[in-house]
């Protein structure tokens, strides 16, 4: 008898509780985890509270490789599983929507997702971050930029001005063989190859390609540019840096750790000049993160990236850049979409935000959350955000910007000259899109 | 009772009395034979079929194609760095290299320890078995730092001798491989011989040795004779697993430029990296049937080894 009063009495204090989900999410660094555990997480289950119920989180590493990212989250999806939510980078949506693979919120979540007020405060370009076709899949969290960063005490050291404003490639390499003067410090990283995957795309070979006034896919002809003299250009750049003058360490583009190595050897004083998105600038040399740079501000210099000669960018514009756009969606297998829908938006709303940018400025796509603070992410924000570009939103991309990759890398090996390995990209893109999604560009 | 299952005595040996009957048997089969089919015959069935198809991890609705994967599997591109063609050449100075090594380095330990008891036996048979028991991914850090161009022992040991410093996976990433491969596996070779040269009748070297044999005609005419089946098992077995082996992925991930594509490592990269299951599943086919040539030829040799020693 007392026993049955001990369950029963059990029984009223859990139906009196709180009911607790458990979701799960992927790739949140240990910032970000911080930033959740102090923040987001209360806050969320105050949102909750009248519904009677809590959640917890559960922390699922991905790995820092990008592409390994991806590839387990086709794996996961595919076999109808995968954690709640999930961190996403914007240009994998196109295929994976291809592949039947996630849904668009209004089905995933339903009216309490569309009808979310923090979507006012996202300019409607910027919703896209992870949408297709007119379709919203997730909520996007931020954008980057690109520039050029270099090292103000090595370029001191070469007798080079402080702060530097490089308005030609010519600019940049006369600079670099300067630099190439000091012992020890590789003048120049602009990456190639495959090992670094889309990170030699966007970093290396977009920075110079749209400084030849062209893009990877021409918009207005709906295709896919496959051989040109901007492409030739940008191959002859990458072939004066690593072939011809050594300007940059051609290991760092062909071994599988070379982007990291090209980041020590920044924060290390070794490497002169890198060009990177601001990823390298909050995150890796992030004074605040016990493995940053603690002196970032007083040895890193930012320039805009210069277009091949003023005036001749994509656009005609005299500097630029381009942006991705990383966030989160939620799994369509999720048991629990309502709560995981609770946890993103109040994660995307402005207090939580706000919050964030304090321990780590980065560029919101929120027009109500600032920059507090930090006049370099400042400057890349009303600078650059205003002239850049975003890669073409097509299912192909992820494999034609693949060759892109291989064709740098056989530039830089000297396996092949540039005309040659624009040939092979050519043959390449065009077995991928088809001969009637190719065009032989100006 | 036993008269039923009592063979005819012209088929061959008598067998003992069978202890089970038919169902009986099968129904301890079955929990075997289920694992088999489902872990091993459904999959197979399910890779022939994907081989035909166009389907990708991030692919839509796969249609039939006949054996076009197949064609472009040797298509001309294939033989450039980072095909199916160039991943088979890899592969065969891959499996050649580590041949020679783990037979060649293994026949050599074996000879230096024969007839020999004491500790260095016992500390250097503990030490080249560590090397192939040890999990793949302790070990591989442990190579890559071995082998870093700046900081690495192999570099360390080559300067102070004046050798210079190699940027071996970068610059050698072939021969770094066939080295870390042949350090993994001599263990079996040395295991395997040893144990054959035991089994030589210590009179033959005796009564050589009196009448005067040097040991390179005891090792021509005796010693070698003597483990001849051990040192073919060796090298199909060998051939074998060097062909199917993954672990260099750890240390180079194929690259850099594709030098050390060998094919476990091509398969892989485009049926999980560039998603493409079709083109995949039909390498894997390929080498499959590689696979079953070379164990045929095991299974020939081993059986025509039992026969000589049976005559």
């Amino acid at each position: 008898m007392r026993h049955v009063a001990l369950l029963a009495a059990l029984a009223l204090s859990t139906a009196a509780s709180a009911e607790t989900v458990t979701l799960t999410f992927t790739g949140l660094n240990t910032l970000a985890q911080q930033w959740f555990t102090q923040t987001v997480i209360p806050a969320t289950n105050k949102a909750l509270a009248a519904q009677g119920k809590t959640i917890a989180v559960t922390f699922q590493n991905t790995s820092n490789d990008a592409e390994a990212t991806k590839q387990q989250y086709a794996l996961d999806l595919k076999a109808g599983r995968g954690a709640d939510i999930l961190s996403f980078d914007g240009f994998w949506v196109p295929e994976f929507v291809q592949a039947g693979l996630i849904k668009p919120l209004d089905v995933v979540v339903g009216k309490n997702a569309t009808a979310w007020d923090g979507w006012k405060q996202i300019p409607s370009g910027l919703q896209g971050i992870l949408g297709y076709q007119g379709k919203l899949y997730g909520v996007g969290s931020g954008t980057d930029v690109r520039g050029l960063y270099y090292r103000t005490d090595l370029f001191k050291k070469a007798g080079l001005p402080v702060p530097w404003n490089p308005t030609s490639w010519n600019d940049v390499l006369s600079a670099a063989r300067k630099l190439k003067t000091l012992a020890g410090v590789t003048p120049l990283q602009i990456n190639a190859g495959t090992a670094m995957g889309e990170a030699t795309t966007m970093q290396g070979y977009d920075m110079l390609l749209l400084g030849t006034g062209i893009q990877m896919y021409d918009d207005a002809q709906q295709k896919w540019v496959v051989k040109s003299p901007g492409i030739l250009d940008t191959l002859n750049f990458y072939k004066t840096v690593y072939v011809d003058d050594k300007l940059g360490d051609v290991r760092w583009q062909l071994i599988p750790t070379g982007r990291d190595l090209s980041f020590k050897a920044f924060a290390d004083g070794n490497l002169a000049m890198v060009t990177e998105g601001d990823y390298l600038w909050r995150s890796v040399l992030n004074p605040k993160d016990p493995s940053g740079l603690k002196n970032r501000d007083d040895v890193v210099g930012f320039a805009r990236m210069p277009a091949q000669a003023p005036g001749e960018g994509i656009r005609k514009q005299n500097f630029v850049t381009i942006s991705g756009g990383t966030g989160y969606l939620i799994n369509p297998n999720s048991k629990h979409p309502q709560e995981a829908w609770a946890l993103l938006s109040t994660m995307s709303g402005k207090p939580a935000l706000d919050a964030y940018q304090k321990l780590e400025a980065r560029l919101r796509i929120r027009k109500d959350v600032a920059i507090p603070g930090d006049k370099t992410m400042q400057y890349m924000a009303t600078t650059l955000l205003p002239i850049t570009v975003t890669r073409p939103m097509l299912p192909a991309y992820t494999k034609v910007s693949e060759q892109a990759q291989l064709m740098t890398e056989r530039v830089v090996s000297g396996q092949m000259t540039p005309q040659q390995a624009m040939d092979a990209y050519a043959t390449a893109v065009t077995q991928i899109v088809g001969a009637g999604n190719v065009t032989e560009g100006k | 009772m036993s008269a039923a299952a009592e063979p005819t005595p012209t088929r061959g040996p008598a067998r003992p009395p069978a202890l089970l009957g038919l169902p009986l048997g099968v129904g301890f089969l079955m929990p075997a034979l289920v694992m088999v089919a489902l872990f091993l015959l459904v999959p197979f069935a399910w890779i022939v079929a994907v081989s035909f198809t166009n389907q990708s991890l991030l692919g839509g609705q796969a249609q039939f194609v006949g054996f076009a994967n197949y064609a472009r599997m040797f298509d001309a591109a294939s033989w450039l760095p980072g095909g199916m063609g160039y991943s088979l050449i890899v592969t065969g100075v891959f499996v050649l290299g580590s041949l020679a090594g783990q037979v060649g380095l293994g026949l050599l330990l074996a000879l230096l320890f024969f007839r020999r008891r004491g500790p260095w036996r016992e500390v250097v048979f503990t030490l080249v078995t560590l090397c192939w028991i040890l999990p793949d991914v302790p070990i591989a850090f442990g190579w890559l730092s071995f082998l870093d161009r700046d900081f690495g022992l192999l570099n360390g040991i080559l300067s102070a001798l004046h050798l210079g410093r190699p940027d071996w996976t970068l610059d050698h990433p072939l021969t770094a491989i066939i080295l870390f491969n042949i350090w993994r596996g001599t263990a079996f070779s040395m295991l395997l011989f040893s144990a054959a040269l035991e089994g030589i009748p210590p009179s033959y070297l005796e009564v050589a040795s009196v009448s005067g044999a040097r040991f390179t005609q005891q090792l021509r005419d005796i010693i070698l004779p003597s483990i001849q089946a051990q040192v073919l098992s060796a090298l199909v077995l060998i051939t074998i697993w060097t062909f199917n082996t993954f672990g260099p992925f750890l240390i180079t991930g194929g690259g850099p430029l594709n030098k050390t594509d060998i094919v476990a490592i091509h398969t892989y990269r485009v049926a999980f990296k560039f998603g493409d299951w079709g083109l995949g599943t039909s390498i894997a086919m390929v080498v499959m049937l590689l696979n079953l040539l070379l164990t045929a030829a095991y299974l020939l040799a081993s059986r025509r080894g039992a026969r000589d020693a049976r005559a």
